[in-house]
């Protein structure tokens, strides 16, 4: 019975530990958001998002439009060259070449390529685009972002595409369709779902990266969007205020890391209804 | 019937080459970085460039020592303070949490993990740093800082909570979501029979957690850890915010260091010759461990199905 007891007492206190350890963790990151909510909606100001940067000695003027603009323009050139590209690939891999050894390399390849370092992505484009042109270009940014897109959509295309039964491709290629027509109007709008929802957690992942545009389009403070320039980008603009010893500026970079934190769960919330949605169906 | 053929060569080939395009870049990134990073292992020499520990501008000597142990300190604190909080949370979730709760404190998590880490960063300069420099420095500093031999490296520093550990905390919170998300789903796979057959023995929970879920996802987790492991090693912005990049011998873990993602983050923009081809010999060398840790992570995730 004292056996019994004891086993008792270790499973009691294992079992409080294991549910102190989800607490200290689930408070720390509900932490966050909360310091993000407070500090960010304490100093957002409407003129974040009408005026250009200010000395940050000026009262009640500046804000960071052409920051918004910039990094909105980059994460859709990104999103314009690896989408389309990345759910090709992603069907090359699914469909034409799904027996081939070179795909199955290709398929494993893009999974690690999900994960390699932004910054390390961001220091090739700066030697294939920033060197030889020997000035920061949004395009050299753009082309990083569009990399690191590019992983994430060619396997959650092909993974969606491979989910999509047999039997269907068979019952179109018995009316007689050529096979990228049974892909395109079958195959596709199957999977569409998923592919979408794979489309916007990807975009949602480079809007707010800072690594890859640090040393690729770097940032600007004036109204500037011509991409074979450096670029204002709203994450390098924050990077940059937070570390300065400028309260105005903080509170900007806190304004402008809220807005961006909502901007991010609210794609990757409404990914997340999207596949509920089609799972109801 | 001729024309649908002609198309479906075209949608082939357009669909073959853009998943070469994914080969190619991911060769072209390698060569690139290689070739970048010659000049530097050529003129230090690969082992050399290793082993200094000297970061020198006016010198132009530069040794990759010290941000590589900057990364894989931070990186090993980080993961003993995870790894039993990300666990404690998986138990919690799959035993302990009511079935209502389990889905949204998982979604919950998931989410957090997609933040970015330059908001990670944000919050780690302005709200963690100074709380662990008035509350737990001194802590630390009075108990394990008076042992002796060891005790230096824990003695406090006053530098705004800008230190290696304060890094290491940050990325620790970063990863407790990924860890625990693989966690979860690992412990989920096990079948209920196995885990009844121990509750039938008379069992406990914590008895049957540690002889049955554990030894049955033990695989899975050490993936699990791994790929966290490399999420950590190639963590850029949060680190820079909070380490200092002080390329200086670390004398207390409550000090200025640096790592390789911090000194690229703060330095590769003004450099050039010798130094500008060391920092691409740096991500060359995040590069490799990316793949390294992958493909580990890969075969133990993959192991036990």
């Amino acid at each position: 019975m004292d056996n019994l007891k004891r086993r008792k007492i270790v499973n009691y206190v294992a079992m409080t530990l294991a549910g102190l350890c989800a607490a200290v963790g689930l408070v720390l990151l509900f932490l966050i958001l909360y310091n993000v909510l407070v500090e960010g909606i304490g100093s957002l100001r409407l003129r974040l998002f009408t005026q250009d940067p200010a000395p940050p000695n000026l009262p009640n003027v500046g804000g960071l439009r052409c920051a918004f603009l910039g990094q909105g323009l980059l994460t859709l050139v990104a999103s314009v060259i690896g989408v389309p590209l990345g759910v090709l690939a992603g069907t090359y891999l699914a469909e034409y070449g799904r027996n081939f050894k070179i795909c199955r390399l290709i398929s494993t390849l893009s999974d690690m390529a999900v994960s390699i370092p932004s910054i390390v992505i961001g220091t090739f484009a700066y030697a294939i685009l920033v060197k030889p042109m020997k000035v920061f270009n949004g395009w050299a940014g753009a082309v990083a972002l569009a990399i690191i897109i590019l992983p994430i959509i060619v396997r959650t295309t092909e993974e969606m595409m491979t989910m999509v039964p047999w039997t269907l491709r068979e019952a179109a290629f018995a009316l007689g369709a050529p096979y990228h027509k049974v892909i395109t109007s079958i195959v596709w709008r199957a999977s569409m779902s998923g592919i979408f929802t794979g489309i916007l957690l990807a975009i949602a992942r480079v809007a707010g990266e800072t690594a890859p545009l640090l040393f690729t389009s770097f940032n600007s403070n004036h109204f500037q969007l011509d991409m074979s320039q450096a670029v204002p980008s709203l994450t390098v603009s924050i990077y940059q205020y937070a570390a300065s010893p400028y309260e105005s500026w903080v509170g900007m970079a806190w304004a402008a890391a809220f807005v961006i934190t909502v901007l991010v769960l609210f794609l990757n919330i409404m990914g997340r209804v999207i596949i509920k949605l089609k799972k109801k169906d | 019937m001729r024309v649908g053929e002609t198309k479906n060569r075209i949608f082939k080939g357009l669909t073959a080459i853009a998943s070469a395009s994914v080969l190619v870049i991911v060769l072209a990134m390698l060569v690139t970085l290689i070739v970048q990073s010659l000049p530097a292992l050529r003129h230090f020499g690969l082992v050399n460039f290793l082993t200094t520990a000297d970061w020198n501008y006016a010198l132009n000597n530069f040794g990759a020592l010290r941000p590589l142990f900057g990364t894989f300190l931070s990186t090993i604190l980080a993961l003993i303070v995870a790894v039993p909080v990300a666990m404690g949370m998986a138990i919690f979730l799959t035993e302990l949490c009511p079935n209502k709760l389990r889905g949204t404190i998982g979604t919950a998590l998931e989410l957090l993990a997609a933040i970015p880490s330059i908001i990670y960063g944000m919050w780690g300069l302005f709200i963690l740093a100074p709380f662990l420099e008035i509350y737990f420095q001194p802590l630390v500093g009075q108990s394990l800082g008076r042992l002796p031999i060891i005790g230096s490296f824990f003695q406090a520093k006053l530098a705004g909570g800008v230190n290696i550990f304060t890094a290491s905390m940050i990325l620790s919170v970063m990863i407790i979501p990924f860890i625990s998300s693989i966690a979860r789903e690992a412990m989920a796979q096990v079948p209920p029979m196995l885990k009844e057959s121990s509750y039938g023995l008379g069992a406990t929970r914590w008895e049957t957690l540690r002889h049955v879920v554990i030894p049955y996802t033990k695989m899975a987790l050490a993936g699990g850890i791994i790929l966290a492991m490399g999420r950590a090693l190639g963590e850029t912005m949060a680190v820079t915010y909070v380490i200092g990049n002080r390329h200086a011998a670390l004398d207390s873990i409550f000090s200025p260091y640096t790592t390789i993602t911090s000194v690229m983050a703060n330095e590769f923009n003004e450099a050039d010759g010798l130094k500008l081809s060391s920092l691409f010999a740096l991500a060359l060398i995040l590069f490799l461990a990316n793949f390294l840790t992958l493909s580990i992570a890969k075969r133990l995730l993959g192991g036990k199905k």
